[in-house]
């Protein structure tokens, strides 16, 4: 009998986290970058705590986009090194479960990146939050998950292009523009308190649901492209 | 590839040769599936190659391995991709190419000749019933050469099917059934060979 999509992902899951556990490729990437926006922001703006509440949204969201897109590539790149995803690719499993994996393990290192990076945007922004807390926590599970389905997606998509270091940005931002305008506002709205945040929450819920949906009816597509 | 028509009968070893850029390892690559031809179809035991995926084992040029996990914890990841979640077969595919399955070092930390006979027993823990191999002699050394030819008359012997891209031609004189020549990229000579058992 062959192994559900849900089994053969947590193999896939485990694998990578495994791989990265010992090489530490994408965390050191992510966290590194993410630090230097952190502190050279923090000296160029000077901000007040008010002025902090209102730009942070944008430069938390900025900091962790940008990460992401840089460790999006290195966690494709290190399948195809020795030709493993081929060896992928002649196995009777399906495309979705490795696609599923790679997801999972790239949402896990994401939310382990903003776990680690918040408390320095407090420290740095002098930053608290007017509005309640669990809506931050609400907005960074949606708006991580946004980034990562597209980022995954479209990191696989340009993994055998010459300039994939370039190219995944380009697919990558434009498409995104949507899903980190409703992050950026909904972050802004808690920190401030001044406006409600539930039209940005429901839209990034929707946005998931739709890019999740196609990311996976079309992977098999890409995978598979020569 | 160029109008190549080619039917493998069951329980027979092919070796394929031709100049390098010939097409041999494209071949492998589609009966493999991981290229799709422009034209033409590619049956495998009378299936599209998709389905047949889990009768087939492929052994290519590259080692198809993760430098960063051992060799044990790289099989165990390909066994799950074949719903095999039990060490025995691993263990054996892995004594069989002359590797110790106890080895905890990270393939990355593997010799080019370790590398290819683990990626051997990646290609054969499944007991695929057809096997396609690309160069598995090169970067190994004349003993191990032996024990992998060894190892590939007994898997024909038992009846599978076996595609080999070589240029050691010596090592397989006596073991293949039948010698298919490409050249730029057409299929130019079948010939077979007189087997000593035959």
């Amino acid at each position: 009998m062959s192994p559900s999509v849900f089994k053969l992902a947590a193999a896939n899951l485990g694998k990578d986290l495994r791989l990265e556990w010992r090489s530490r490729d994408v965390l050191n990437s992510m966290l590194f970058f993410a630090l230097l926006v952190v502190v050279i922001f923090s000296f160029a703006f000077e901000p007040t705590a008010e002025e902090s509440r209102r730009l942070a949204g944008g430069l938390i969201w900025v900091a962790f986009l940008f990460s992401t897109t840089m460790a999006l590539n290195q966690s494709w790149a290190r399948e195809l090194r020795n030709g493993v995803l081929d060896a992928y690719r002649v196995a009777p499993a399906p495309a979705e479960a490795l696609f599923l994996g790679k997801c999972l393990a790239n949402y896990i290192l994401v939310l382990l990146l903003e776990c680690l990076m918040a408390p320095l945007f407090v420290v740095f922004y002098n930053l608290r939050s007017v509005g309640p807390y669990w809506q931050l926590v609400v907005i960074f599970l949606l708006g991580t998950w946004a980034l990562v389905i597209n980022g995954t997606f479209f990191a696989a998509m340009s993994i055998r292009t010459r300039n994939r270091e370039l190219m995944l940005p380009l697919l990558l931002l434009p498409i995104s523009i949507p899903a980190v305008l409703a992050m950026v506002t909904a972050t802004t709205a808690v920190l401030t308190g001044e406006f409600s945040p539930a039209g940005q929450i429901k839209f990034l819920a929707v946005f998931c649901v739709v890019y999740t949906t196609v990311s996976f009816l079309l992977f098999e597509t890409v995978l598979n492209a020569e | 590839m160029r109008g190549v028509s080619l039917q493998l009968e069951p329980g027979r070893f092919y070796v394929l040769r031709g100049e390098n850029g010939a097409g041999k390892s494209t071949l492998l690559r589609m009966i493999a599936g991981l290229s799709t031809p422009t034209e033409g179809t590619i049956r495998i035991f009378g299936l599209q190659t998709k389905a047949a995926l889990a009768r087939i084992g492929y052994m290519a040029h590259a080692p198809l391995l993760y430098d960063e996990l051992s060799g044990m914890e790289n099989l165990r990841f390909f066994a799950r991709l074949y719903g095999i979640g039990s060490d025995a077969p691993l263990t054996r595919a892995v004594r069989r190419v002359g590797l110790d399955p106890e080895l905890a070092r990270r393939v990355g930390q593997y010799s080019q000749g370790m590398r290819q006979r683990l990626s051997l027993a990646r290609a054969i823990f499944h007991s695929p019933q057809l096997l396609l191999l690309d160069e598995p002699f090169s970067n190994v050394d004349p003993e191990s050469a032996a024990q992998i030819a060894q190892l590939l008359a007994d898997m024909r012997s038992a009846g599978n099917t076996i595609l080999l891209v070589t240029h050691q031609l010596g090592l397989l004189g006596k073991m293949a059934d039948e010698f298919l020549v490409l050249s730029a990229g057409r299929l130019v000579e079948r010939s077979g060979v007189l087997r000593e058992n035959a």
